[in-house]
């Protein structure tokens, strides 16, 4: 075809293809034709050629080549040329391209036309893609056409220089007288292209903000007439005039009177007129009631205002339209720090939106009721939350269980409703939860000494029931293997007691160890509270030896590990297995305060030094790992003296306080002469950062003349210029 | 400000794309991962949604979905008005707009329109009528024009393209 197929033609052909390899190559033909057309001289074929590319290059495929043609139409003198070439400038040319810089003579001269319909191209295509050079050139240029032309022109010269504000913020001043003339125009579209640039103009600069709130008189005048105008066939949607000017007004306001007292107080009457007369029963309206609630809540209002700004929120969250329910939380929890009460009060309607089928609404309450947690609400919140929980989308599970725990952390009423909380969520949604819950979980167990009889039925009982989820069968395994005795004893205050045999729990135990669905960690966990039970249980040590000796060989690194050293826990080290597996103490964990309702005064990072003393580690988070003991020790002839040698490390999976440090040297030696002939040294490093005060409790196990002894030093304070 | 407008069918292929901020072709791309959302949703959803930081609007109208980005400051119901007035506008210029209008007269008639509508991410004109009338006086001389440089594709004459625009024929393919 000489001139190339007529766009629709070409589309046709495209559609009709069956396969994405068959529309390939319809395009890559299509291309080249273009191409071929391209090179031609001028034929008058140029910009339909063009529009095809462009709707090539929609579907998707390059369309590079196609840059130098949007510069030479756009340089050509007909209409319709210039036209497809402006608006493949616009798809084609951004401003990262070189060819854009080409096009910047033409827009220049094209905005001094004589027909306002080529102004306008270059206006359109100058304010939606100008670089910032193009826009330095040409600044003068749109001053001049935002002072001398019709409004035609005048609204589109506003935008471009709303755009070329963005671009290059300092050419802001340049903009600003002219833009405050415009604001007695009559004509809709250059007062509403006023306002966008005044606003960008004013959130650019406070010297200019601080000068246009001279303009809020003049502002408020315009927006009681839109308000309390009859109805104006042109402007007219559903019942309000001109939504879009509205809600720009508004917005405006809002910047203008944050901060300000006076401009707050200039607009307070205005805003409880459109909160009070504005129609909320289609879309338009409640866009500019939301936009008037924003105002009111980011402005010094009267407090009068600020309730109904809040009441207008409250009867958002009954609307049917799920739209409006959305963004009146978002928008309550913009406010919810600073208008607490105020909220709490439609907390029952929030947290009904809980239960809405819009994952998008669910989202939003989940948000909200988090944030409206506090000490009086917790019980029946929590309720609402672990209720959520069951049947809440993926995507929201880890959320939802961070959230309740931070809630329960802030608020529990009690030990026993935090362990319970927990536990429910570990049941339910185990698999979401973050790695830190184990040991918290574990910390906070510790800390609740007189449940740990209830604690341990709770989990022996979870346990029996479902092995699946890691996190709750970890703390499991770890309660057991501390408190096991507890659980054989066969009574329990709290709960209803288990009658269960040494076997029983043992049995438990060994399926976790033995089950596909444990991870190697979960393992780990199972093995040490074997162990752990040895010196818990009377009849059946027997048993867990041979488990240990047969974990010894296991093919998991780690879990051979500690079998082997739980191995020769019982062999060679039987004298202190007793010492080394007693019950754990209460650790201690600062944790930030940081309640719902007060103004935040920092960060969860900022922690308060505690005044007490902080044992740094007692002896019993210490398990000593032995090597392998020295003959010669006992070989006769020589000197007898105690030797020792000390190894710790950590084996369960409590920590220290998160401020400090330890970091052990090897020993300068093992052999400590007798008659104070001789000393070993070991170096302990220990890092403070936060110059927490310090006790060190240090045990030290060592061999002498045959009998093993042990020696407990404390040490009370480090000399204070060591920190 | 509108960051972009897109229009995609049902089976996700992009109808028309409006870029108010430069875009990179692979962060172009990228949105596909977003119009996938959007195509997801259940009917009578929320019609808004949170895709990285940007407050995504959309809207179904028959077969085609109109999405948008916002920046933080926009009002989404506004957002929704003003996607509502484009389908109008796009409405009352071709009469009972359908997706084939818009993928036959695209680089005449959709972009045209949103031009007249929407200049780097902001409202241009609030009246309807006003874009109408804009729309109109440009298309007397964009024809004037046209039947200067070239043979009709679609008929023999010259000085009747005018209205061969307007002739629904192939419409019903």
């Amino acid at each position: 075809f000489p001139k190339g197929r007529s766009s629709s033609l070409m589309i046709r052909v495209i559609r009709g293809a069956r396969t994405q390899g068959e529309e390939r190559g319809v395009i890559q033909r299509e291309c080249a034709a273009i191409r071929a057309q391209f090179r031609q001289a001028d034929n008058g074929t140029r910009s339909h050629n063009l529009a095809k590319l462009l709707y090539v290059h929609m579907l998707g495929y390059p369309a590079h080549f196609g840059q130098m043609e949007c510069v030479r139409l756009i340089a050509s003198p007909r209409y319709n040329e210039k036209r497809v070439g402006y608006l493949g400038a616009m798809m084609l040319l951004d401003e990262k391209q070189d060819a854009s810089l080409l096009i910047t003579n033409s827009i220049k001269n094209d905005l001094s036309h004589s027909s306002q319909y080529v102004q306008s191209l270059a206006l359109c295509t100058l304010g939606c893609m100008g670089s910032a050079e193009m826009c330095r050139d040409l600044a003068p240029e749109i001053d001049r056409l935002l002072r001398a032309s019709n409004s035609y022109i005048k609204k589109k010269a506003a935008l471009c220089a709303v755009h070329i504000v963005r671009k290059v913020p300092e050419l802001g001043e340049l903009f600003t007288p002219a833009s405050r003339s415009l604001l007695s125009e009559k004509n809709h579209g250059v007062l509403h292209g006023a306002v966008v640039l005044i606003t960008e103009l004013c959130e650019r600069n406070p010297e200019t903000l601080e000068q246009f709130r001279k303009a809020v008189p003049e502002l408020v005048q315009i927006m009681k007439g839109l308000v309390m105008s009859g109805y104006s066939p042109e402007h007219n949607v559903a019942g309000i005039s001109d939504p879009f000017l509205q809600v720009r007004i508004l917005r405006l306001l809002r910047i203008l009177g944050r901060n300000n007292e006076t401009a707050s107080d200039a607009v307070n009457d205005l805003l409880a007129q459109v909160a009070t007369n504005t129609d909320s029963s289609k879309t338009a309206g409640s866009a500019v009631l939301y936009e008037t609630v924003l105002t009111v809540m980011d402005i010094k209002s009267e407090s009068g205002l600020r309730v109904l700004a809040v009441n207008i929120l409250g009867r958002f969250l009954l609307n049917n339209d799920r739209n409006i329910r959305y963004i009146s939380m978002t928008s309550l929890q913009k406010i919810v720090q600073t208008d607490h009460n105020a909220v709490q009060r439609h907390r029952g309607t929030i947290v009904d939106c809980l239960k809405d089928q819009d994952a998008s609404v669910k989202r939003r309450a989940l948000e909200l009721s988090l944030a409206l947690v506090s000490a009086v609400n917790i019980r029946s919140l929590m309720k609402e939350l672990l209720l959520f929980l069951s049947s809440c989308p993926p995507e929201l599970r880890a959320h939802t269980t961070s959230g309740i725990f931070n809630a329960a952390e802030r608020y529990a009423p009690s030990q026993r409703w935090h362990i319970d909380t927990i536990l429910h969520v570990l049941t339910t949604a185990g698999g979401d939860v973050r790695d830190e819950t184990v040991p918290n979980l574990i910390q906070l167990i510790t800390t609740a000494t007189e449940l740990h009889c209830y604690t341990v039925h709770k989990l022996y009982r979870a346990l029996i029931a479902d092995i699946s989820v890691q996190s709750l069968v970890q703390v499991a395994c770890w309660c057991i293997g501390e408190y096991g005795d507890l659980l054989l004893r066969g009574e329990c205050e709290e709960t209803e007691p288990v009658q269960v045999a040494e076997d029983d729990v043992l049995d438990a135990l060994e399926t976790v160890l033995q089950s596909h669905m444990s991870s190697p960690a979960t393992r780990g966990f199972a093995l040490t509270a074997t162990m752990k039970l040895s010196t818990r249980i009377t009849h059946n040590v027997d048993r867990i030896r041979s488990i240990v000796s047969i974990y010894g060989s296991c093919i998991d690194v780690e879990l051979q590990q500690r079998a082997v050293e739980y191995n020769a826990l019982f062999k060679k080290y039987d004298h202190m297995r007793a010492a080394v597996l007693e019950r754990m103490p209460v650790i201690d964990k600062s944790s930030p305060g940081h309640t719902n309702g007060e103004s935040a005064g920092g960060s969860i990072k900022e922690m308060e030094p505690t005044k007490r003393t902080q044992e740094v580690f007692s002896y019993l988070d210490m398990k000593y790992r032995l090597d392998a003991p020295l003959d010669h020790v006992t070989r006769p002839g020589k000197t007898l003296g105690p030797n020792y040698r000390l190894f710790m490390t950590f084996v369960s999976h409590s920590h220290p306080p998160q401020s400090v440090q330890l970091q052990m040297k090897a020993p300068s030696g093992d052999v400590i002469p007798a008659h104070g002939l001789g000393q070993v040294t070991q170096t302990v490093l220990l890092n403070n950062p936060n110059k927490v005060s310090l006790k060190m409790r240090v045990r030290v196990c060592y061999t002498s003349q045959d009998f093993v002894c042990q020696d407990t030093v404390q040490i009370d304070s480090f000399p204070s210029p060591a920190w | 400000m509108m960051y972009f407008l897109l229009l995609l069918s049902r089976q996700g292929k992009l109808r028309l794309q409006k870029w108010f901020t430069p875009v990179t072709e692979r962060e172009k791309k990228v949105t596909r991962e977003m119009t996938l959302m959007v195509l997801a949703r259940p009917p009578h959803s929320c019609n808004f949604l949170l895709w990285r930081d940007l407050k995504i609007v959309y809207k179904r109208y028959a077969s085609l979905y109109f999405c948008c980005g916002l920046e933080d400051q926009d009002n989404e119901l506004l957002t929704l008005e003003v996607l509502q007035r484009y389908v109008e506008l796009l409405d009352k210029y071709f009469g009972n707009v359908c997706e084939l209008d818009i993928i036959f007269n695209f680089e005449k008639k959709a972009y045209f329109i949103l031009d007249e509508f929407l200049v780097g991410g902001e409202i241009l004109e609030t009246s309807k009528t006003a874009v109408g009338i804009a729309m109109e006086e440009a298309e007397t001389l964009q024809e004037v024009t046209h039947t200067q440089s070239l043979k009709c594709d679609t008929c023999p004459n010259i000085s009747i393209c005018f209205f061969c625009s307007l002739n629904r024929q192939w419409r019903s393919i």
